[in-house]
C-alpha cells in the first residue's frame, strides 16, 4: 500500500515540478533560460526556488557577466535522489489502478 | 488529490524534460528542402560533366582541369550553402510559430556537437584535395556527417540518430565503389534527407 502522504510535500507545485525536472535534464541553467521554459515571472521563480535550494535540493550560483548579474541554477545529488523518488511514487500510484 | 492530478504532474515532467534538453523546433521541411537542393545540384553537376565532354558514369576520369575542379567546389560550396540558409529558415519558422525560442543552451550544444566532427571532416577533405585523392571526397563527406548527426542526437530529435547510422552506412560502402561518389552523394544528401523531412514532417508537423 502506497500512501499519498509519502509524497514529497517540497514537490507539491508544479513550479517545483518544473524546476527540477528541467535541472535533472540539463547542467547549469540560468534564470532567463529557466524562466521562459517555465513562463513564471520573476517573483515566482525566485521565491521556489530558493526554497528548493534551502532543502539543498538545488545550488544557485550568482556571477557577474561584464556588467549584469547572472543566476544560474544547478540540481543536487540529494535532489537528484529526492526526485528520483518522487517520480517512482508518483508512477506507482497512477499504476496501482 | 486525484490520480488524474498525478498523471497531469508526470505528463508536464516529461514535456519540461524534453523541451529543456531537447531542440524540438527542428523541421521537417529543412531535410525536405536540403534534400530537393541537393538533387538540383547533383543534376547540375552531371550537366558539368556533360559539358566537359565526359559521361560521368563511364568515362576514365582519373585527370581533370583545375577550371573544371574548381567549378565543381564552387558547386558543392553554393549548394552547401542554400542548404543551411533553408534548413535555417525552416527551423526558425517553426520555432515562431511553437513559440519557442530559437538560441538556447541546448542549440548550443547542439551546434557544438554537430560542428565538432563537421569541422575536422572539411579540413580532412581539405586534406584530400590537397594531396589529390578527390576519390575519396564523396565518401569522406558522408562518413563525417553521419558521425556528425549521431554525435548531435543526444540534443534532439532520436531520429536524427538514425539518419546519421545510414549516412556512415553509406560513406563506408562508398569507400569500396570509389568512383561512383556523386551516385552516393545524391542519395545520402538527396535521397535520405527527402525521406527523413517527409517522415519528420509527418510525425511531427
Amino acid at each position: 500500500m502506497i500512501n499519498i502522504q509519502s509524497l514529497n510535500k517540497e514537490f507539491e507545485s508544479r513550479v517545483r515540478l518544473g524546476i527540477m525536472s528541467i535541472l535533472i535534464v540539463n547542467d547549469w541553467v540560468d534564470f532567463i533560460e529557466l524562466k521562459d521554459l517555465l513562463q513564471i515571472t520573476d517573483g515566482n521563480l525566485a521565491s521556489h526556488s530558493s526554497a528548493l535550494e534551502k532543502k539543498a535540493y538545488i545550488e544557485i550560483k550568482k556571477e557577474f557577466v561584464g556588467k549584469k548579474p547572472k543566476t544560474s541554477y544547478r540540481v543536487t545529488q540529494s535532489g537528484r535522489k529526492a526526485f528520483t523518488e518522487h517520480l517512482e511514487l508518483l508512477e506507482k500510484l497512477i499504476k496501482r489502478k | 488529490m486525484t490520480e488524474n492530478k498525478y498523471q497531469d504532474d508526470l505528463t508536464a515532467i516529461r514535456s519540461m524534460m524534453e523541451r529543456s534538453s531537447r531542440f524540438i523546433s527542428l523541421s521537417g521541411m529543412s531535410g525536405i528542402a536540403a534534400g530537393v537542393i541537393a538533387l538540383l545540384g547533383a543534376v547540375f553537376t552531371f550537366y558539368l560533366f556533360h559539358q566537359q565532354g565526359s559521361d560521368y558514369l563511364s568515362a576514365e576520369r582519373d585527370v581533370y582541369s583545375p577550371e573544371f575542379l574548381n567549378q565543381l567546389i564552387i558547386t558543392a560550396i553554393v549548394i552547401l550553402g542554400i542548404s543551411l540558409g533553408a534548413g535555417i529558415y525552416f527551423t526558425m519558422r517553426k520555432s515562431r510559430r511553437m513559440g519557442l525560442k530559437v538560441w538556447t543552451n541546448t542549440t548550443k550544444y547542439l551546434l557544438i556537437n554537430l560542428c565538432v566532427p563537421l569541422g575536422a571532416g572539411g579540413l580532412f577533405c581539405l586534406a584530400l584535395i590537397h594531396h589529390g585523392l578527390f576519390a575519396l571526397l564523396a565518401p569522406a563527406t558522408l562518413v563525417f556527417y553521419g558521425l556528425a548527426l549521431i554525435n548531435a542526437s543526444k540534443y534532439t530529435y532520436t531520429e536524427i540518430y538514425y539518419l546519421g547510422l545510414i549516412e556512415l552506412l553509406l560513406g563506408i560502402i562508398a569507400c569500396f565503389w570509389l568512383g561512383y561518389g556523386l551516385i552516393f552523394w545524391t542519395v545520402g544528401f538527396g535521397l535520405l534527407h527527402i525521406i527523413y523531412g517527409f517522415l519528420m514532417y509527418r510525425k511531427y508537423p
